[in-house]
Formats: C-alpha cells, sequence, structure tokens
C-alpha cells in the first residue's frame, strides 16, 4: 500500500464516476443534441482520467508509456467522433428541443422519446 | 490490493448495460450511434482493468489501441454515411 496505489486508485475511481455519469446522461436527456453533449464530454473524461491513474499505477514503464500514447489518441478521437454524429444530425435535419415547443408537462421530460421529432410529415419508408 | 480492480471491473460491466436502453430505443439512428459510442469507450476501460486482473497489461493495451481505432473509424463512417443519404430523422 504505497503512494501511487493510493493515487491511482483514486483518480480511476473518479473516472469510473465519470463514465456512469455519461451513461445516466445518455438516458436521462430528452433530446439527440443533449444526450451528444452528455456522454461526448463525460465519457472522454472518464476515460482519461481512468488512463492517468493507471499510468500513475503503473509507474515509469513500457506499460505506462503505451497508456499515454492511448490517452492521447482518445482524447484526440472521441469529440472528434461525437462532433462528426452531432453535424450530421443536423445537417440532415433533425431539430433540437425545446421545452416552450413540448407540450407535455414539465414534469416527464423524458417522454419526449415518443412524440415526433419536427413538424414535418413522416417520410416513407421507401429503401 | 487486486480486489480493487476485480470490483471496478464489476462496476463497469454494470455501466456497460446502462447505453444500451439508447441503443435499443432510441428514436433516431443518431441515437443509436451515440450509445454504441458510449458503449465502446466503456468496454476500452474494462479491456483495460482485466488485462490487470489478468497481469498481462503489455498484450491488453495492445488490444485496446485496436479497439480504439476501431471505434472511432465506425463513428466516422456511419456519421459521414448518414450526411450523404439525407435521412430526415430517420428511425
Amino acid at each position: 500500500m504505497t503512494w501511487n496505489f493510493i493515487l491511482g486508485n483514486l483518480i480511476v475511481s473518479a473516472g469510473a464516476f465519470f463514465l456512469l455519469v455519461g451513461s445516466v446522461g445518455l438516458v436521462r436527456l430528452p433530446d439527440f443534441y443533449s444526450r451528444a453533449h452528455a456522454t461526448g464530454k463525460s465519457d472522454t473524461l472518464g476515460i482519461i482520467l481512468t488512463t492517468l491513474g493507471l499510468i500513475v499505477h503503473e509507474g515509469l514503464t513500457l506499460n505506462s508509456v503505451k497508456l499515454a500514447l492511448l490517452l492521447v489518441f482518445v482524447g484526440l478521437t472521441s469529440p472528434t467522433g461525437t462532433h462528426a454524429l452531432t453535424r450530421a444530425a443536423f445537417r440532415s435535419g433533425l431539430k433540437p428541443w425545446f421545452a416552450k415547443d413540448d407540450p407535455r408537462p414539465r414534469s416527464c421530460p423524458t417522454e419526449a422519446d415518443d412524440c415526433p421529432l419536427d413538424d414535418a410529415p413522416e417520410p416513407k419508408d421507401d429503401d | 490490493m487486486d480486489k480493487y480492480f476485480v470490483y471496478l471491473g464489476l462496476v463497469l460491466a454494470v455501466i456497460i448495460f446502462i447505453p444500451l436502453y439508447r441503443i435499443l430505443r432510441g428514436p433516431t439512428l443518431f441515437d443509436r450511434m451515440l450509445g454504441a459510442g458510449a458503449v465502446g469507450t466503456k468496454t476500452m476501460v474494462l479491456i483495460i482493468v482485466i488485462g490487470l486482473i489478468f497481469n498481462r497489461l503489455d498484450m491488453f493495451i495492445d488490444i485496446t489501441l485496436a479497439y480504439a481505432v476501431l471505434n472511432f473509424i465506425g463513428t466516422i463512417a456511419v456519421a459521414k454515411y448518414l450526411t450523404a443519404t439525407k435521412t430526415r430523422g430517420r428511425r
């Protein structure tokens, strides 16, 4: 039980907490853009903290260098993937959800999953 | 001290199942892809923790790097495809 075990386990626990926050936000929030907001940032922070805690836990070895490479790669690619997906959704005409446009009561905002996404008629399944 | 990573792996295995709700019941295709990306991110952490439990961290880090590349390329490819084919909030 040395200091790097304790510090590494604390940082890894913080990362697991942020992964849990990202998952709960992905389920609870009302529309696609807010879900992307929740899971994009929280998951990136969670995996960065987890990898950082494992680097502290390992010390200065070849494994910690590979973990640092993984940290840099995930820190670059995870926000890029979320951004590309969000831009594809915006360009294909997905409207954001506003609370003032929603006729449902404010007490059950997650029920907005069941309402149609915009005023356009439903697209026909032709392809 | 090894017990800590076993418990962390169990907690992560529970956390992985939460975005599956969004994959199964997402209103649009984008929600499903977002949930798939979240599951991939959590799976990467779980693979590293399994490598620590089995004391083969060098091999499992390489698997995690390959998984990160696959997750990124899959998300980018689906985003490109959905931009090209004008799906208007398709279910």
